[in-house]
């Protein structure tokens, strides 16, 4: 059975059923030591340097597409926003934002919840209001909802 | 059909069947996975030199989708992106001086230019949108992981006294 088998493949077996001999680390040659020790805090510095975009750090309120107001993520508050057929109401607090209450008939901007990521954005479009989560990586960096 | 042909051949087999083997493992992320044929390459590269080693790879690339039944399909272009980069990238780590870089330094460096073609690939046609980067640390970490394991493993097959048939 094993001769029909490819060489490489043979030998890899044979090293797996401990032919080698040898401790692991006598493998690694001096600069292979500093190489896996860069790349492996380079790894660990793309974590927070790549996943840092999530985070959202103020709400924007838009209504027709103009800016009402930016509200800050780190004070609970509400803001009322007038809209085309009614009164929007928003809801913030630490780290995430929600439209508590809209005029809208089918009201898919309230039942979305809470927002927490950055450029997450709840849309009330029959009072022409939008809510959009902003992030430090400004408007296009990280997360986006819609096509993510 | 010459010598050198045949030996291409038989590393090349080697790579697929390891391709194919690692094609059952199930991953918990598309695109994550050992890379256990790379091992075959970091050998040949090692013995014969660059041009073996890149024929190896990529005839492991197109014999291996073939079998596996992926061949043209994205999952083609993402491997073939990554084997020409790995591959790339191997020729110049060529020029590190023996002494102090060994199989595993190529065979991180490799890995890492594994997933950084497939996710530029997957960036500029699958995924149009810089979200795929978000999964670069995830496949960064798991390119240091078992790009150090292949080389480790390469090293070890590197170490065994050379056997007739692959000289």
């Amino acid at each position: 059975m094993s001769d029909s088998l490819p060489d490489g493949l043979r030998e890899l077996l044979r090293t797996a059923a401990g032919a080698g001999g040898g401790p692991w680390h006598r493998l690694l040659r001096p600069g292979d030591g500093l190489l896996l020790l860069v790349s492996a805090a380079l790894v660990a510095v793309s974590y927070p340097l790549l996943w840092r975009g999530g985070v959202a750090d103020r709400a924007i309120v838009k209504r027709d597409g103009q800016l009402v107001t930016e509200l800050a993520l780190n004070v609970p508050r509400r803001f009322e926003v007038e809209g085309a057929i009614g009164t929007t109401v928003i809801e913030v607090q630490p780290g995430r934002a929600r439209v508590l209450s809209d005029p809208g008939p089918r009201q898919y901007c309230v039942q979305q919840g809470w927002l927490t990521r950055a450029n997450a954005v709840a849309i009330c479009a029959p009072n022409h209001v939008t809510l959009q989560l902003g992030g430090r990586g400004g408007a296009n960096a990280g997360y986006d909802s819609i096509n993510y | 059909m010459t010598a050198d042909d045949r030996r291409v051949a038989r590393y090349a087999a080697a790579a697929i069947a390891l391709s194919v083997a690692e094609a059952a493992l199930p991953s918990p992320l598309p695109g994550i996975k050992p890379g256990l044929a790379n091992i075959i390459v970091l050998v040949v590269l090692a013995r014969h030199g660059w041009r073996d080693a890149a024929w190896v790879s990529l005839l492991r690339v197109l014999a291996g989708s073939l079998a596996i039944g992926q061949f043209l399909a994205p999952g083609f272009f993402l491997a073939l992106a990554g084997a020409v980069c790995s591959l790339a990238v191997l020729a110049l780590a060529q020029a590190l001086p023996v002494r102090w870089f060994g199989p595993v330094t190529a065979s991180v460096l490799a890995a890492f230019a594994h997933i950084g073609g497939q996710i530029l690939l997957a960036r500029a046609w699958l995924v149009p949108h810089d979200g795929v980067f978000y999964l670069l640390p995830l496949f960064a970490t798991a390119a240091l992981v078992f790009g150090t394991i292949n080389g480790l493993i390469a090293a070890r097959l590197l170490a065994l006294p050379q056997g007739k048939a692959t000289s």
